[in-house]
């Protein structure tokens, strides 16, 4: 007993009711972005779909979809975990106290509302992945620079004498986001009292600053982050050390300097000058290899300790949505060659291969820390049900697969019908043609994400049972039981 | 030779360090885009949108035409041959913002003006099944119902001049009388046209008494690809 309290008194009193908050966002936040996606697919599908209200449409309610997966879903994991990652690596609670805490919390919950209700009403700046209009952007910019300050200032008095490897990404990724976000949304409004602003830069200029912001948007919130998490989270359920640490020093800067020159690659063949093409391609191809030194990194780390992913499934959603990591990183760099992009760019392919990176990395990661850090945050003494993590992996890895094989099938298809001609050298199909070819590939990823949506569910029910403190009677085997139980200090 | 460990205890050291990492491929590659002088090469016809297109621009914006529908055509000989001849840097230079878009889930737009009658454009846009069965497009009746409301058009054309759009004098004092007339059909329409050549006018949404967001929004569709008269032009002027 005395020894007891001796050990708890020696460790810092982390302020974890921010996280358990935060965490809990992602989990509604998750399910309204997975169900607002599901039913936008299903309108492309069925048209009738598209409510016969303003907005019900599809243009009003894809950027809903996007945001709230992104910004809203992946915000607030990202958010979750940095701060408990941060307090634990640093051995410190949060710099600036649980006030600012809250504040970071109900600002960020405040600007995703801001920006989701503006869609539904249609105020937006029409720039994807930066919808939200000025007062928006200027909100959103207090909160980050507040969230730079608990960030930063708990590097700042921390107690370890190293920054740990997973600081350094999320560091990078609050950085950098605050450097896009301002500069891609410049912007003059019309009125102070008005919604309505008109961006600083026009058409090509324009451009190519929207595919900075949006391509890092890719780089360093769903890509650096998320490598956070992972350099955290895989080798705690693995209970093994990081696999190299130069493959990760090396791998961190070369992934940061290469991933800001990747944007002209959206902007393939069109009115940018040829030059910076053949750059953004250029850059994007060497991207490959950070991005790969990052999976090796995190799949190496379960050296000696493969035999752990035969039966635990939260370790199998880590190691997994690292394995679709180095598959989006490969199908990018190959997307962005210049040839290969005149077949895919404004196809399916494109969102098929979003998609592969949302799914099978960004929210499988999210699905593994959150599998982590309930049962610790919430003091239970393990999941709920570890069966129905399984469930929830082996229904979403399905969604995944017929998602994005199916975006693969329509992509190339429409890709190459629109630049079929026929033997008289007229065009084969008329656009209408190829849209109407779409249509079983559309329900497939209307499924698809009908699947995921369920296994999301499934884990909001397992985790809510979890924060009750409830366990489901399971067979295992005594080792393994012990190995999922969370470990408490002696 | 400064060993990583040192940066790995400093933490200012580190964000700073990684602000100038990330600083410098957005600057090699932003800022000539503002200095090069070929990236905009001057096209003759090239003009500010009329006050009625800006705000039906706007509405385009709204609805999110942008993420179904591209406006830059590429430099292919199926996409010149579907959609009318590539497009160029300057067709967007008073875009605020561009509006290239990146997925096709419909057409491309960057040619549309002209090609369609505004009658087919208020039918497709009420129910687009209607003219074309097989699209995925939603409907839009709406717009042929709400009455056109902008108080503030000329202070729309100000901001637009802020941000470098060449509106005249002469423009912003006649906005809200250029933003009536377009749609109207019995207007004189001689003083618009030569502040605004090519615009389409006389009445879009088949309503010739009223000013709906249907009006506006087909005399901006009825715009586009417009502008810069492409017969004209020898095929090395447009080399960029």
């Amino acid at each position: 007993m005395a020894e007891a309290s001796a050990s708890a008194r020696a460790l810092p009193a982390y302020d974890e009711d921010v996280v358990r908050w935060f965490a809990l966002a992602a989990i509604f936040w998750g399910i309204v972005g997975f169900l607002v996606g599901t039913f936008i697919a299903f309108q492309l599908a069925y048209p009738w779909l598209n409510l016969p209200v303003e907005w019900g449409t599809f243009g009003r309610l894809r950027p809903v979809h996007t945001s709230a997966v992104i910004f809203a879903f992946g915000g607030n994991v990202l958010l979750a975990t940095s701060l408990y990652v941060v307090q634990r690596t640093c051995r410190v609670p949060l710099f600036g106290g649980p006030a600012l805490a809250a504040f970071l919390f109900w600002g960020y919950q405040l600007f995703i509302v801001l920006a989701a209700s503006g869609y539904v009403l249609g105020i937006t700046q029409g720039r994807e992945y930066a919808e939200p209009e000025w007062y928006v952007d200027l909100w959103l910019t207090l909160v980050w620079v507040v969230y730079l300050v608990i960030f930063l200032g708990t590097i700042l008095t921390r107690r370890e004498s190293h920054i740990y490897v997973a600081n350094w990404f999320y560091l990078a990724f609050i950085l950098t986001i605050a450097v896009l976000h301002i500069f891609n949304n410049l912007a003059i409004p019309v009125s102070f009292f008005g919604a309505k602003s008109y961006s600083l830069f026009a058409g090509v200029q324009d451009a190519l600053t929207q595919w900075w912001y949006g391509h890092n948007a890719v780089g360093f919130f769903l890509t650096a982050g998320f490598l956070g998490i992972m350099y955290y989270f895989v080798p705690k359920q693995a209970e093994r050390p990081v696999y190299s640490y130069r493959l990760s020093i090396v791998h961190f800067w070369a992934l940061i300097f290469l991933y800001i020159w990747a944007g002209p690659h959206h902007l393939h063949y069109t009115a940018l000058p040829d030059w910076a093409q053949v750059l953004g391609m250029t850059f994007s191809v060497m991207l490959w290899m950070p991005s790969w030194g990052g999976m090796i990194n995190g799949l190496m780390t379960l050296s000696g300790a493969w035999d752990k992913l035969r039966w635990d499934p939260v370790l199998r959603f880590l190691v997994v949505s690292v394995a679709f990591y180095g598959m989006s990183t490969f199908e990018g760099p190959l997307m962005s060659v210049r040839q290969v992009n005149a077949l895919s760019h404004y196809t399916d392919w494109t969102v098929g291969h979003v998609h592969s990176g949302a799914l099978g990395w960004v929210a499988f990661v999210s699905f593994g820390a959150l599998y982590y850090l309930v049962p610790r945050l919430w003091k239970a003494d393990r999941l709920y049900s570890i069966r129905l993590v399984e469930w929830h992996f082996w229904i979403a890895t399905l969604g995944i697969v017929l998602y994005i094989t199916a975006m693969w099938v329509s992509g190339i298809m429409q890709g190459l019908m629109w630049r079929t001609y026929d033997h008289l050298g007229f065009l084969q199909f008329s656009f209408v043609e190829t849209v109407e070819a779409m249509h079983p590939f559309y329900v497939v990823r209307a499924l698809g994400g009908v699947l995921f949506t369920a296994g999301a569910l499934i884990m909001a029910y397992n985790l809510w049972r979890t924060m009750r403190r409830e366990v489901r009677e399971e067979e295992w085997l005594p080792s393994q039981l012990g190995a999922l139980r969370v470990a408490r200090p002696a | 030779m400064i060993r990583h460990e040192t940066i790995e205890r400093r933490g200012l050291l580190l964000a700073l360090l990684i602000l100038i990492t990330v600083s410098i491929g957005g600057l090699v590659e932003i800022v000539p885009l503002f200095t090069i002088e070929s990236t905009i090469e001057p096209v003759q016809g090239v003009r500010p949108y009329s006050p009625l297109e800006l705000v039906g621009r706007n509405i385009y914006i709204r609805e999110g035409c942008y993420v179904c529908h591209s406006q830059m055509i590429r430099p292919f000989r199926d996409e010149v041959e579907r959609y009318g001849h590539y497009s160029l840097a300057a067709e967007s230079m008073y875009d605020h913002p561009f509006q290239w878009g990146s997925k096709r889930t419909g057409p491309d737009l960057a040619r549309v003006g002209g090609k369609y009658s505004n009658e087919w454009h208020v039918a497709h846009l009420v129910d687009p099944q209607s003219v074309v069965p097989e699209s995925v497009m939603p409907k839009y009746p709406f717009l042929r119902e709400r009455e056109l409301e902008v108080e503030d058009i000329a202070a729309h054309l100000e901001t637009n001049r802020l941000v470098g759009v060449p509106y005249t004098d002469e423009m912003i004092a006649a906005a809200a009388e250029d933003l009536r007339n377009q749609a109207d059909p019995e207007a004189d329409h001689e003083a618009l046209l030569a502040r605004y050549p090519k615009a389409a006018v006389g009445d879009f949404d088949g309503q010739p008494d009223r000013l709906t967001e249907m009006d506006a929004l087909v005399a901006y569709l009825q715009v586009l690809g417009r502008m810069v008269d492409f017969s004209a032009v020898t095929p090395t002027q447009l080399r960029q």
